[in-house]
């Protein structure tokens, strides 16, 4: 028999590449801090053209709205200074992006709705309670750093929630959908928490 | 069968390193001792797992560089600047540490002697290591297999195993060189990447039907493959195995 | 093309610790396009979780999930799924 191994065995010397001196109490249990920014995709990196790019509000409210990218860029826009967490046990400090409220896309709309499905280009989508993304809580960034979105990350769109684990951000962001019930999404129908609190650690379904 | 692990079911175990041998200046390869280890095949890989004090862990996968030789196993890296488990096992991994490993893993990207040929094999830069198990099995095996390499480098030095392939070279085996970025002082050979035109004067025709297998950078495979399929080249054909934008 | 996909071997080890058998030499249908090809040839993206897909159309085919002691398979992309036993 060869000698199985049923408990990790500590490697000598190694740490990873993960910064030091973290303020504990910043980082929600189980995750580590990284340096350089990860790049997860469900799929090939779509290249939508500006000209081509609009962001709606569909589902359940008065009247559907459409932003084109230069109307969605004309809106008020703001600097956020944020904490983000992977389900894969990375957090990133003090990430700096430009975007727009979803408040701001919000405003005047009437709805009857409490749940919101993001949709993306590719076919990605995930839910939240529309209250996690209300009151300050979300964001359609464009800019991350001075930058724009890069595409791999995102761009030149994507959401920002940064109170849930990061597949609650959608890349490549087309628009938010509103329903009277939770429709779970990409994610969320297989394996990973609807909710994904990071500070509960809502990893996994029954977390 | 009594006695034997059950067959399939994989399992992590303790690897203790035996040897270091240096490639090039970015890229060592790693002997481990792996006692139990069930031999394996040319193109298998390994996982390995890697675990912090504080209970950290990191896992990747590596082609395995040897052809079969008892509990010996052979892995090829290539350290790769600011990466994670790369630089540990290049630099930080001493003679008797002890890793934690599973495998042999894999049965797609496969070639044994049996199956004959005649072989074609690509390489991209450490994209080389599945497919030098291919050849060390071939010529462990005393196996007259016709075999062509063609090796796609940035620059001399950066050639893996460069001169146990020419050592390796004839009896069936022609091993060509493309060199991309810099080249030595009267270099004869390719210095472009690896192209359509490039794969038809090196490789074996299409109606020779040979098995080809590419290896290396996703953007490597993908030009490769597609090149093989319009000279040609029976799609079925065409193994890949493609290493992710930080390696292995 | 995207520098990010790997392929079905990549995941040769996670599917095996899942089925105990070799699986990247198993050949599966597409239930989008109705391609058939070994599993070692699909494209593999890595998300939050792990995502395969089609090389010929695109479609998922499944999506992988692994926690500590878990692992969470939808695979509604496949059609059909050839293991040699």
């Amino acid at each position: 028999m060869p000698p199985k191994a049923a408990k990790p065995v500590v490697s000598r010397g190694f740490r990873g590449r993960r910064a030091a001196d973290v303020d504990p109490a910043r980082l929600p249990p189980g995750q580590y801090v990284t340096r350089d920014f990860p790049v997860l995709s469900a799929g090939p990196t779509p290249h939508t053209s500006l000209e081509l790019w609009d962001f709606s509000i569909v589902g359940e409210l008065d009247e559907p709205r459409k932003w084109t990218w230069e109307e969605f860029r004309a809106l008020p826009s703001e600097e956020i200074t944020r904490d983000i967490h992977c389900v894969n046990k990375w957090s990133k400090l003090d990430t700096v992006w430009r975007g727009v409220s979803v408040d701001t896309l919000l405003e005047g709309i009437e709805t009857s709705g409490g749940y919101v499905t993001q949709f993306s280009d590719g076919g990605y989508t995930t839910n939240l309670p529309l209250e996690d993304i209300t009151a300050g809580k979300a964001w359609v960034v464009f800019a991350y750093g001075d930058e724009p979105l890069e595409p791999e990350h995102g761009g030149p769109a994507r959401m920002l929630v940064p109170r849930h684990y990061f597949w609650k951000s959608a890349k490549w962001i087309r628009g938010l959908r509103l329903h009277s019930t939770d429709e779970p999404g990409f994610w969320e129908t297989n394996g990973y928490h609807n909710y994904g609190d990071p500070w509960q650690e809502q990893r996994y379904q029954g977390d | 069968m009594a006695g034997t692990a059950v067959p399939g079911r994989l399992s992590w175990q303790l690897a203790e390193l035996a040897e270091v041998v240096v490639e090039t200046p970015r890229v060592k390869t790693i002997v481990f001792d792996v006692p139990g280890w069930p031999s394996h095949r040319a193109g298998q890989h390994v996982d390995i797992r890697l675990t912090a004090e504080d209970g950290y862990q990191a896992e990747r996968s590596f082609s395995i560089a040897s052809a079969a030789d008892g509990t010996r196993v052979a892995l090829t890296v290539q350290k790769i600047e600011g990466g994670e488990v790369s630089p540990y096992l290049t630099e930080e991994l001493r003679p008797g540490d002890k890793i934690e490993l599973r495998g042999p893993i894999g049965g797609y990207f496969v070639w044994e002697p049996s199956e004959r040929g005649p072989l074609m094999l690509v390489a991209g830069g450490s994209g080389i290591v599945p497919l030098m198990a291919m050849i060390r099995t071939r010529e462990a095996a005393g196996d007259d297999t016709e075999t062509v390499l063609l090796y796609s480098s940035r620059s001399r030095d950066d050639v893996i195993y460069r001169d146990e392939l020419e050592r390796l070279s004839g009896n069936g085996l022609a091993v060509v060189h493309a060199l991309t970025d810099s080249q030595p002082p009267g270099w004869t050979g390719y210095a472009r990447r690896v192209d359509a035109e490039m794969l038809a004067e090196v490789g074996p025709r299409p109606a020779e039907r040979p098995r080809v297998y590419a290896c290396g950078p996703t953007p490597f495979v993908e030009a490769v493959a597609e090149a093989l399929v319009r000279l040609g080249h029976d799609p079925l054909a065409i193994k890949t195995e493609r290493f992710g934008p930080t390696g292995r | 093309m995207d520098e990010l996909m790997l392929d079905g071997n990549a995941i040769a080890g996670l599917l095996q610790e899942v089925f105990a058998v070799e699986m990247t030499t198993a050949v599966g249908t597409c239930g989008g396009c109705g391609a058939p090809g070994p599993v070692g040839a699909v494209h593999v993206y890595r998300g939050a979780g792990i995502v395969l897909r089609c090389p010929h159309c695109g479609n998922v085919l499944a999506k992988i999930v692994k926690g500590d002691s878990r692992v969470w398979i939808d695979s509604t992309g496949i059609r059909t799924l050839e293991v040699t036993v």
